[in-house]
């Protein structure tokens, strides 16, 4: 028996049924928000989860942007207000305010970090060739940060680099 | 059929480590006509080596055979023990202790000490081989001259059985071919036909052709593990005789297969279970590899009846809850009650499981002495006391090689020569104790010795000397020894291979102040010196006092805490450029307010209305001005590095009741944020008046 024969069969109405969220891709996933106007993306399978904002325990003399550490199910979670970070929009807490909490594993540790988006959008489908690379004329988001720019109706979206977002800056004590 | 061994190999090297610790242990106290001893060596040598040999650990299965046959020779009293017999076993046990960490890494072990070893044991071996009766040979298994092959002809029939008990012949091959140039004869007349075969039985039987230097024993051993279900008949067989039997298989070819197994050098045999386990450890490295503890039964019979009491609790509570009116508001108070003895009793319980005797720690102390007293030429003896003393699992790993840095320096820099003691009225052996016991909620241990003690005027010549000290500061007793621990500081006249190398004695405390813990000295002139290491009992808990400044909680350790007090603004005072003092009885004690060094909004930013919280580290007390003080809890401490950083000021976090996170201050740390910030002010202030 082939399962290529087997998909063949399945039924116009079936397919109907899948429209939309696009199960089958050869391309990567990936999750969009919005800082301020803009789109950003970031690999899907790195998202741990969303979760609405939550007033963190805050961390002493951190910079500005590390918000503080929450508990997620045991936990510890360290906050960082994306906005704030690469200074787009402006930085208040609504009923849209979602943290995005993202995971990677870096030689066998893994690291959980949450982000502060102003909202979650869409989950975006990219081709290898459809991803271009980010033209470097001074955006306010580091270039290394940056994986790509991708061409979505009239919107570009800039995906991130999930472990360079994950790499923390050593901290300093800030003067008083 | 081929069954996955590599499941096994973890539980082959804890195994392998304990026994050589037991032989290490056993050496220590062998002397001549302890039969029982030696037994017991042997015994971990053989199970050593047998499980090397199922594993294709071939380096390991090699050495430990030299090893094995010397012990042998102990055993049948063919060999007088002496003391350098025993000095080249106990190098041995080091030997295997590397070929065997390097068989886990998957690494070749290149190190030169092992072919050295191996080549002292060879030739202590062939030393009394002529008066050996014994033919058996102790030589590596390298064919060393054509000359004395031997041509041996073994009939292997196993039962059909064999591989259901985990034998795998294929090993039982390898083996063969390690010892010589080895042809199998694979004989399926006993295969039955398909419809009766069963699946896991083993059908085959061969007859195997060995040419070799090898002894008839040497054969044996290889199927002495499966000599019980099977039927093997070795005999020797003339070159010619050999021939022959090759033709006639070969005649009978259509119904055997023939497999010719070179004989291969031991660093290319990696049979396939092997190199599995080798892909699998070579990501993880030794130091991130989660260990296993072995656990009392007792200690897990007393977790599952925590547990069943908990389980009858919840169901009280949930029936309970269930139809609740006010008229039962007993019943639920004395449920909760009983939650709370059972969670308290259930955490106890597995806080136990994380306890290890510190003997665990202690047992190799045995050895180094040993070896220490043989390097300086100095006579010790070893007293251990309390090692039944129990201590986390975490701290006692990390808390060995400050130990063994500290036990060195006792052998090397505190006990005198024999000379010098003979002549200050000493006895001619210096003794080294190593003590362990519990003090409130610490585990202290003390290492000391009674040599010549802590020269003080050198400690201080030297800190002077060194720019770390004002040549005219008067200092108490303590203080000086505390110089000890400052990053470059040897007294020690000559450096020797031992210690003295001036790193090390802040490294200790480094490891000891990282685990929480803290050293003193106590030295006399003349009589010894004793080291006291203060440790936590384990690193996951914590009792602690929970404050209040502006929004934030913070959790200081209850360890730390001096005592807690309103300011009464009389007591306060300012001196030298507005460092604001506290006066507690003699003590002027540095007030350091928390909202300042964590840029936090606070309540109360005054401090002659504020509480302060005398802390103390390091022999340094300082009062933190906090808003409130709240309850004391015992906290579970969350490492804030996992996801974060280390974040100065803070030792980590923990959750509380109500789900929210709060710091664990690191009284240390916040100590140094504000030496910092003054340093700076001060550099800023000089800059400006020049």
């Amino acid at each position: 028996m082939n399962i290529q024969a087997l998909a063949q069969e399945i039924p116009e109405q079936g397919e109907q049924a899948f429209e939309g969220i696009d199960f089958i891709t050869d391309g990567e996933q990936y999750l969009t928000f919005i800082l301020g106007k803009e789109q950003y993306g970031v690999d899907i399978l790195c998202v741990e989860e969303i979760r609405s904002w939550e007033k963190p325990t805050r961390i002493p003399n951190s910079p500005d942007y590390v918000k503080g550490v929450i508990n997620m199910r045991g936990i510890i979670v360290p906050i960082i207000d994306l906005r704030q970070k690469f200074s787009i929009g402006k930085t208040y807490y609504a009923a849209t305010t979602v943290v995005i909490v993202l995971t990677t594993e870096h030689e066998l540790k893994k690291r959980t970090i949450g982000f502060v988006v102003d909202a979650v959008s869409d989950v975006l489908n990219a081709e290898e060739n459809e991803i271009k690379p980010a033209p470097a004329f001074g955006g306010c988001i580091p270039q290394h940060y940056i994986d790509g720019l991708v061409n979505v109706d009239e919107n570009v979206i800039t995906l991130l680099n999930v472990q360079e977002l994950q790499t923390l800056e050593p901290h300093q004590l800030l003067s008083q | 059929m081929s069954v996955d061994l590599s499941q096994f190999i973890p539980s082959f090297l804890e195994e392998s480590f304990e026994g050589l610790e037991l032989m290490e242990s056993s050496l220590l106290t062998l002397e001549a006509g302890d039969n029982e001893t030696i037994h017991s060596i042997f015994r971990a040598a053989h199970s050593i080596k047998g499980g090397a040999g199922t594993f294709g650990f071939n380096e390991v299965t090699e050495f430990t055979h030299l090893v094995e046959t010397l012990l042998d020779e102990m055993r049948d009293g063919r060999r007088e023990i002496n003391q350098q017999d025993i000095e080249i076993l106990l190098e041995s046990v080091d030997c295997i202790r590397l070929l065997i960490e390097s068989a886990r890494d998957g690494e070749p072990c290149e190190d030169e000490k092992i072919a050295k070893t191996s080549a002292l044991l060879t030739e202590t071996l062939n030393a009394t081989k002529t008066e050996s009766p014994s033919d058996e040979s102790p030589v590596s298994t390298e064919d060393n001259g054509a000359e004395n092959l031997t041509y041996w002809k073994i009939q292997f029939l196993p039962e059909h059985q064999l591989v259901q008990t985990g034998n795998d012949p294929l090993l039982l091959f390898n083996a063969l071919a390690d010892l010589g140039e080895v042809t199998l004869h694979a004989n399926a007349d006993e295969l039955p036909p398909l419809t009766e075969m069963h699946a896991e039985e083993l059908y085959l039987n061969w007859h195997i052709d060995l040419v070799s230097t090898c002894s008839e024993d040497d054969i044996k051993e290889i199927f002495e593990w499966v000599e019980d279900e099977c039927e093997l008949i070795i005999h020797k067989a003339s070159p010619q005789k050999q021939e022959a039997t090759e033709h006639t298989a070969s005649v009978a070819s259509k119904l055997t297969s023939t497999d010719t197994l070179q004989s291969k050098t031991p660093s290319q045999a990696q049979p396939a279970p092997a190199s599995r386990s080798n892909d699998k450890k070579s990501t993880a490295k030794p130091k991130t590899e989660v260990g296993s503890i072995r656990v009392g039964v007792d200690k897990v019979d007393s977790l599952i009846n925590l547990v069943g009491e908990l389980v009858i609790t919840q169901s009280m509570l949930s029936e309970l809850g269930s139809d609740f009116d006010m008229t039962k508001l007993d019943k639920l108070t004395s449920g909760l009650e009983q939650l709370l003895q059972n969670t308290k009793e259930l955490q106890e319980s597995v806080m136990r499981i994380r306890m290890l005797p510190i003997s665990f720690a202690f047992n190799r102390f045995p050895r180094l002495i040993h070896d220490l007293s043989k390097k300086t030429g100095k006579s010790i003896e070893l007293v251990i006391k309390g090692e039944q003393t129990e201590l986390d699992k975490t701290v006692m790993e990390q808390i060995g090689d400050p130990l063994v840095h500290l036990v060195r320096n006792a052998a090397d820099h505190g006990i005198e020569p024999a000379e010098t003691r003979l002549a200050a009225g000493k006895p001619e052996q210096g003794t080294i104790t190593l003590d362990a016991y519990h003090q409130g909620g610490n585990i202290v241990i003390e290492i000391s010795d009674d040599g010549g003690g802590i020269n003080r005027q050198a400690v201080l010549t030297k800190a002077i000397e060194k720019g770390i000290v004002e040549p005219n500061a008067s200092l108490s007793d303590a203080q000086v020894f505390d110089l000890l621990f400052e990053p470059g500081f040897s007294t020690a006249k000559e450096v020797s291979d031992i210690s003295g190398r001036g790193v090390g004695m802040d490294v200790v405390k480094r490891n000891i102040q990282a685990l929480g813990g803290r050293i003193q000295v106590e030295s006399e002139q003349g009589k010894g010196s004793t080291f006291k290491v203060n440790l936590p009992l384990t690193l996951a808990i914590l009792d602690g006092q929970l404050v209040r400044v502006g929004e934030e909680v913070y959790i200081i350790p209850l360890i730390a805490i001096v005592e807690s007090l309103q300011v009464e603004p009389k007591l306060v005072n300012r001196a030298s450029g507005d460092m604001v003092l506290y006066r507690l009885r003699e003590d002027n004690v540095p007030v350091l307010p928390v909202y300042q060094l964590f840029n936090l909004p606070a309540d109360n930013t005054n401090i002659n209305e504020s509480l302060l919280v005398v802390v103390e580290a390091d022999g340094q007390k300082v009062g933190l001005m906090v808003d409130d003080l709240l309850a004391q809890q015992q906290v579970v401490i969350k490492s804030l590095k996992d996801n974060y950083q280390q974040v100065e000021g803070v030792s980590g976090a923990t959750i509380l009741g109500d789900g929210s996170v709060a710091m664990i201050l690191d009284i240390q740390g916040m100590i140094n944020i504000a030496l910092q910030r003054a340093q700076r002010e001060q550099r800023n202030i000089e800059k400006v008046a020049s």
